[in-house]
Formats: structure tokens, C-alpha cells, sequence
């Protein structure tokens, strides 16, 4: 080898500082953006900085963020998942109507017919190479549909026994913070893993980034795009069946719209739509975000609740305008 | 020796077309074999069925002793089949050592991704072959030559026995090209089988042993490339026998319609894209036809793309009638008068869903409408002109263009273009895929056209369309001109003798 051509293949690689910031601020900016609110929050309202107000934000930020998680592995991939609203509120009220044949059968009924409804959307897309938007909104619409069939139209709304270890999974603490909580950070701390140090992550990352040069590498591209179907549904039928603890119900109206809330936190939290490109714990920081907007919309009182959807919206829309405008500065970056 | 990788009267079909025919291709261990073939001649279907991607229609592969038959790319890689690709494969927003251990990364005992020893491991690899970079970086911000060097190292490290280069050298620089080359002579006097697949004459000479040429997909020669004449390997891609050439050929054109004073309609000067185009210089006179020569990836269909407007240009000027053209925007080359046939007329012209009125206002649009609303009366005129005057074969104006056949498009195609009254036509391939009579139809227009005074650049991968059409040939080599025919010269001979000429290398 000569030095020559050492020294050729350093010359053009020289990164520009203005490309290594977009990367920052697309990987940490949710964060930033999260603290930022946070303190100005705290400053401004006495009664948000309270514990009290803190364990709520959390408890509610729980169901959405087990969603949002399966959300990020599916979007990172290239791919959508409409399906998870409906699938929530399904999995809660299988919960509440397994419970009837004992606990185990309340926690394992929603998980089962979930992850079957994931498998299905999984195999479609993976196998059947249809796309996630229509496989996923046909769910959606089964999913809601059997919810439905189950609960005489919604009119019936079961109860969950207070005294029950699967009711007590919701509405328990543990040093304060309500199960749930505990839950969801435990499943974040896996899904860091999974994402950043497995071959299931990386490829799950390769298929986002170009499905066909995933697959030209031999990755096992249908069969990982299944898995990330089938996690999303059995998570989201996972925290429908928290939600349904904490509420000791299956509450047959929640969920709807759930799937939009779910992909914007994914998002905000700087997770590209357009797959390849994203990060676990941003996820954990829009959803935080959108709940915490949510719950300073409550502290002013004066505001409309539904003025929590126009400020998440407006939010959504700069996130997306700064992304797209981030990744345009790295394509100048890369022709130069 | 015994072959590494055989295939044997392999066949594929697709629909309408037979793109491999009783084709077989040997490949021994240590020796790297040349691939080549004109568009359409059959070599990326052949590449797909060697690793698994396409399953042929008949014949069978032999790899190492046994035949097998590659369900998928994954089975082909795992058996030892590397291939790098024409475009670079492989993921940009991830890092340079994700990008090389993708799928086979190195775990630590729990089972998770040890990075450390995959940076370490990738940046070892990567400084045995001369390239020093930070393997952490996302791979896309790095130089092309780096990306296609990662791309061979990916392939050459899976422990393969074959490994097929499409194209490698397209968009690196002559010295990442050496860098390249002396990765291909380590893999041979590693005694891996490499498959080497280009355009360029004189890399084909530097580092292959053996040759094997696609036309029509089949194999016309296979053997030794040392001691076979560059003038007998172009005249077997093109598919002219060096004999014919001296004979006349038989396309419509009548040739020689230049009106030699007049000033050119077109003067394009140092048209420079970056691995694409190398200065390129071309002057077309009212009434005549120049022909872009070269062959595939020569950069003749992006000078046609350069000149309107079409290809955005690091460097060079575009000058119609006299005026300088904004260039890189095909709306400002129209309004000056230069439109262009492009090559590939279902994907970039025909929309076959609707009418041939439709299809050929099109782009007339505009200029036919008052505050926004379009006059059918006028449509219709036109329209009524360009059908009969191309004597195009449509039931009526109201026929999708989708039913018409393939030498109807290109007419109607044809018609859209002349209807915004250009003064420079530029036609990329107008005869492809078209029938016989068609074909010469279409020639038969394209020499009307011309002599009523219309400037034309011709591409085309037909020899003979190139040259009987053409009263100038301008020769193409990797972006640059090497060589212009005018008059007398303007034979079969001279261009074969011009392409196969070596280069400066």
C-alpha cells in the first residue's frame, strides 16, 4: 500500500461544523426543547413544580410513551403503525374482560390478541409488501371494530376488582412513582439496548436508512420488519392494559387519535419519518413534552383544553420544518 | 482448475423481452474476468442471477463443484458471493464501521454489539487498504471514492470467493481508481474469483484476464482478453462485424443536409458536471444533425440532459441563436427553443393513462391558453397537424396513448416536442425499442426535420443509426470529447477506430 492513496481518501471527508451541529440538535433537541419549557413552567406556575404535579405528568406520560416506543422501532424503519390507538383501547378492555377467568388471563388475553393483530399488520407488510399506511388503517379499523363487537357497541364498560395483582399493576407505587412508571422506564432502558447494541437494532436502522441496501447486505429484512410489527402491537396492547389497571376499567372510548400522539412524540423527538435516523430516549422526551404542554394548558385554567392540540400541532410543525430543514443542510453539505 | 462459480445455458425471461439466452459464464479462482456489454445486453440480469436475486428460467449454477440455486441475495452472501454495486449500497446515515459489519457485527458474551472492537476492527481493515478515516462518522459524509472503497472492503471481508465489481470505477477519481485496483489484484492473489463489469476500455486491459461479451443477452465471445484488439472488442459489444462495417448500411437517413455557412443554432462551451462531464464543447448549425458518439456511460445522454437544462452544471455555457441560456432549467431551454426526447420514454415522457390530444398539448399548455382556460378548437388544430404530419396510427385523438404501439408514442412524444416550435432537437435513443418499420419512420422524420431547418442532436447506441444519420459525429469518452468526424469521415470504421482508440489513462 502506498502513501499515496493514504492520503487521498482523507481529503474530501472533512466534516463541516454546520452538519455536525444539525446532527446534534436533531439527536438532543427535544431535550433541550423539554427542559427549556420545564424550567420556564416552573418559574411561572408555583403549582407545577410540585411533586404531586411531577407524578402525574409522569403516570400520564406513561401509556402513551409503551406506545410510542414500539412507534419509534416502526418508524425508525421506514414504516408507520395507525393501528396502536384502537389496539390500546382493545387491549383495556380484553384486560378488563380476561380479569373475569382470573388475572393471568386479564394480562395475557389483550397481549395475546394484540400481538396477533401486530403479527397480522407485520406479515402484511413484510411479506405481503403492502404499504404500512393502508395495512395499519385497516387494523385500525378491525381493531376498533372488534373492541366494539365486545362491548355491546360500548354501551358495557367492565370493571377490574380493586383487589386484583393486575389492577394493583396500574394503581401501585414504588418509592413514590406509580407502577406504570417503574414499567415504562424499564421498557425504555430495553429498548435503548435493543436500538443501539443489537443486530436486530442496527438493522432495524439499515432497513430505515435503505431498505434495499439492507437487503443487498443480507440482512433479514422481512423477518425484522415483522418483528417491529408485532412489538408495536403487543405494546400497545401492553399499555392499554396498564391504562385499564390504573382506571380499574376498560374505558372504551380512549385511544382514538392516540396513533397521532403516539407518531408526534416519535417525532419531536427527532426520529425522522422518512425511517434511518432516531433514538429511544427522544422518544421518552416528546412524549414528556407533549404531556407537559398538556399540563400547563390545565395549570392557566383559563384555556381551553382543546388549545393542547392547536400548541402540540404548531409544535409538530416547527419540529418538522427544522428537521427537513436540517436534513437539506446536510445533503448541501454532502454535494459540496 | 476447477471452476469457482459456473453458470450453464442460464435463461431469463421477462415479460415481452428474453434478457439472458443459453448464456454461460465461467469463473476460476485468482483471475479477474471482464463483464461487458452495451445497454440492455443482458449484464445486470446476469449479475442478479449469480447472486441470487433473479432465479433463472432454465440452465444451472455451479458453485465450488455443486450446483445450487441462491433463493435470496442473504443465501449467495453467506455462501461466499460478495458484490459491490454500481451505486453505492449501503446505508449513509450510519457509520463507516456499521456499514462494514452490518449483519455480522462483532458481540460481546452477553449477546450485545461490541462497538469497540468493530470501530477497531473496521478502521484495521480499512488502513489495509490505504484509507484512513474516523470509522464513526456517518458514511455519507465521506467522498464517494471512500464510500465504493467501503462498499469492496464490505465485500471483499466476508470471506468471499467471488466477488463482482458493477461498475466500480464510475464516480471515483483516477487515483481513488488506483487505490481500487490494488484492492482487485489483492482479492486475485488471494484467489478469489472477481467478476469485473465496465465500459472503460483501458481499465478492462490493465487488470482482466479473461473476457465475456453480452449482446442481446447472449454471450457473443468469451476468452483471454490479452492479445484480443480493442477495435475487434467494441465491434463485438456493438455488435458490427468489422467486414459489414465497409458495406452500407440500410437505414432511412439520406445524410448530408448541412447548410455550412449558417451560424449555429447552438453552441454549448465547457459543459462540466463533476464525474459526469468533462468540458464538453458542441456546435449545431440550423439543418444539421450532430451525432453524440461513445459508448455506454461515455456522458452522451448527459450532455442532451446538460444542454436543456435538465442536468444542473458545475461549469460551461449553453448559447442558443446568440443568447446565453440560464442553464439548469429545462423551462428556460424551452422558451429558447431546445427540447429533448429523453431516453427512456415510458419512465420520463408517455403518460399512458391519457389521450393523444393530451399527450401531445402537454407541454404547449401554456402557450395555448388565454387567462388560464385552454381552447379545445386550437388543441384540436394542432393536434390534427402533428397527427397527420407524423402520421401517427391512433383510432382518433381520444386513444390512450398506453394502447398506441411503441414507435406511435415516440411519434406522439415527438409531436409534443414539435408543437412548441423548437430550433433544436434533442433526441436521446429515438428508435429504441420500436419495430422495424417504425424505426425507420421515425429515422425518415428526423431527416425531414432536419432539412427544414432544424438543428438535431442525435444519440443513439445503433451504429449505423448514428452514423448515416449524423453529418458530425462527436466521439464521448468519460465526459470528455475525444474526437470529431465531419464529412468523409463520418464512417462506421472511423468511429469504431475513434472509441476503441486508447485513452490517456
Amino acid at each position: 500500500m502506498t502513501s499515496a492513496t493514504e492520503t487521498s481518501a482523507e481529503t474530501r471527508t472533512t466534516e463541516t461544523r454546520t452538519e455536525r451541529l444539525a446532527g446534534l440538535v436533531q439527536r438532543r433537541g427535544s431535550i433541550v426543547v423539554l427542559a427549556l419549557v420545564v424550567l420556564v413552567s416552573s418559574v411561572s406556575f408555583d403549582s407545577f413544580a410540585t411533586l404531586d404535579n411531577a407524578r402525574n405528568i409522569a403516570i400520564q406520560s406513561s401509556f402513551l410513551a409503551v406506545v410510542a416506543l414500539g412507534m419509534t422501532f416502526v418508524i425508525i424503519s421506514g414504516g408507520i403503525d395507525l393501528s396502536v390507538g384502537s389496539v390500546y383501547a382493545l387491549g383495556g378492555v380484553l384486560a378488563a374482560y380476561g380479569i373475569q377467568w382470573g388475572s393471568l388471563v386479564g394480562l395475557a388475553l389483550p397481549l395475546v390478541v394484540c400481538g396477533a393483530i401486530g403479527l397480522l399488520n407485520g406479515v402484511l407488510v413484510a411479506y405481503g409488501r403492502l404499504a404500512p399506511f393502508i395495512v395499519t388503517l385497516a387494523t385500525l379499523l378491525g381493531a376498533r371494530g372488534l373492541l366494539l363487537a365486545i362491548t355491546d357497541e360500548g354501551a358495557t364498560t367492565r370493571l377490574m376488582p380493586r383487589e386484583d395483582w393486575l389492577t394493583h399493576l396500574g394503581q401501585g407505587t414504588f418509592l413514590g412513582l406509580g407502577l406504570p412508571v417503574w414499567i415504562t422506564l424499564g421498557l425504555f432502558a430495553v429498548g435503548v439496548v435493543v436500538l443501539g447494541r443489537t443486530r436486530f437494532g442496527h438493522a432495524t436502522l439499515a432497513i430505515g436508512g435503505s431498505r434495499e441496501a439492507a437487503t443487498l447486505m443480507g440482512l433479514p429484512v422481512a423477518r425484522d420488519t415483522m418483528l417491529l410489527y408485532l412489538g408495536s402491537g403487543l405494546l400497545a396492547g401492553l399499555a392499554g392494559t396498564l391504562a385499564a389497571a390504573y382506571s380499574a376499567s376498560g374505558v372504551t372510548i380512549v385511544g382514538e387519535g392516540l396513533e397521532l400522539d403516539a407518531i408526534a412524540a416519535v417525532v419531536i423527538g427527532g426520529t425522522l419519518l422518512t425511517g434511518g435516523v432516531g433514538t429511544v430516549g427522544g422518544t421518552l422526551a416528546g412524549v414528556l413534552l407533549l404531556r407537559v404542554i398538556q399540563n400547563v394548558i390545565n395549570q392557566v385554567g383559563t384555556l381551553s383544553t382543546h388549545y393542547q392540540s392547536v400548541v402540540s400541532g404548531a409544535f409538530l410543525a416547527v419540529v418538522v420544518a427544522v428537521q427537513a430543514y436540517l436534513s437539506r443542510a446536510h445533503l448541501r453539505g454532502r454535494r459540496r | 482448475m476447477e471452476p469457482v462459480l459456473a453458470a450453464t445455458a442460464v435463461s431469463k425471461r421477462f415479460p415481452g423481452v428474453v434478457a439472458l439466452s443459453e448464456v454461460d459464464l465461467t469463473l476460476h479462482g485468482g483471475e479477474v474476468h471482464a463483464l461487458v456489454g452495451e445497454n440492455g445486453a443482458g449484464k445486470s440480469t446476469l449479475i442478479k442471477v449469480l447472486t441470487g436475486v433473479y432465479t433463472p428460467d432454465t440452465g444451472e449454477l455451479t458453485y465450488l463443484g455443486e450446483t445450487t440455486g441462491f433463493g435470496r441475495p442473504a443465501d449467495a452472501q453467506n455462501a461466499g458471493i460478495s458484490t459491490v454495486y454500481q451505486e453505492v449500497n449501503l446505508v449513509g446515515q450510519q457509520s463507516v464501521a456499521s456499514n462494514l459489519f452490518l449483519g455480522r457485527e462483532p458481540r460481546t458474551r452477553w449477546g450485545l454489539l461490541d462497538f469497540r472492537a468493530m470501530n477497531r476492527r473496521a478502521a484495521d481493515l480499512l488502513a489495509g487498504y490505504g484509507i484512513r478515516v474516523d470509522v464513526t462518522r456517518p458514511l455519507r459524509t465521506l467522498g464517494m471514492g471512500v464510500q465504493q472503497m467501503v462498499a469492496l472492503a464490505r465485500a471483499a471481508d466476508t470471506r468471499a470467493r467471488v466477488v463482482i465489481l458493477d461498475e466500480p470505477t464510475s464516480s471515483l477519481e483516477p487515483r481513488e481508481v488506483d487505490t481500487l485496483f490494488t484492492v482487485v489484484e489483492r482479492l486475485r492473489a488471494d484467489g478469489v474469483a472477481v467478476l469485473y463489469v465496465s465500459h472503460r476500455l483501458d481499465e478492462l486491459y490493465r487488470i482482466c484476464d479473461q473476457v465475456t461479451v453480452l449482446r442481446d443477452g447472449r454471450v457473443v465471445h468469451s476468452g483471454p482478453l490479452a492479445g484480443l484488439p480493442r477495435l475487434g472488442l467494441v465491434a463485438m459489444m456493438l455488435g458490427r462485424d468489422l467486414e459489414e462495417v465497409r458495406r452500407d448500411g440500410a437505414t432511412k437517413f439520406e445524410g448530408e443536409h448541412t447548410a455550412e455557412r449558417a451560424e449555429p443554432v447552438l453552441t454549448a462551451t465547457g459543459l462540466t458536471v463533476k464525474h459526469r462531464l468533462d468540458g464538453v464543447d458542441l456546435a449545431v448549425r440550423p439543418g444539421e444533425i450532430v451525432g453524440l458518439g461513445g459508448l455506454l456511460g461515455a456522458g452522451r445522454s448527459e450532455t442532451a440532459m446538460a444542454i436543456a437544462g435538465a442536468l444542473p452544471l458545475d461549469s460551461g455555457e449553453v448559447t442558443v441563436e446568440g443568447t446565453r441560456l440560464r442553464t439548469g432549467s429545462v423551462a428556460a431551454a424551452m422558451r429558447a427553443g431546445v427540447v429533448l426526447l429523453p431516453e427512456d420514454r415510458k419512465a420520463d415522457g408517455i403518460l399512458p393513462d391519457l389521450s393523444v390530444r393530451e399527450n401531445i398539448v402537454l407541454a404547449a399548455l401554456p402557450r395555448l391558453s388565454a387567462a388560464g382556460l385552454v381552447s379545445r378548437r386550437r388543441q384540436d388544430s394542432i393536434v390534427d397537424t402533428f397527427v397527420r404530419r407524423l402520421r401517427i396510427k391512433a383510432a382518433s385523438p381520444d386513444q390512450r396513448v398506453g394502447e398506441l404501439s411503441g414507435g406511435n408514442q415516440q411519434k406522439v412524444l415527438l409531436a409534443r416536442l414539435l408543437c412548441l416550435e423548437p430550433r433544436l432537437l434533442l433526441l436521446d435513443e429515438p428508435t429504441r425499442g420500436i419495430d422495424v418499420g417504425a424505426k425507420a419512420e421515425v429515422q425518415a422524420l428526423v431527416d425531414e426535420l432536419a432539412r427544414d431547418g432544424l438543428g438535431v442532436v442525435l444519440i443513439s447506441s445503433e451504429f449505423d443509426e448514428v452514423v448515416e444519420g449524423s453529418d458530425t459525429i462527436v466521439v464521448l469518452r468519460d465526459g470528455a470529447v475525444t474526437a470529431r468526424l465531419t464529412g468523409e469521415d463520418v464512417t462506421e470504421a472511423a468511429l469504431l477506430a475513434a472509441l476503441a482508440e486508447e485513452g490517456p489513462a
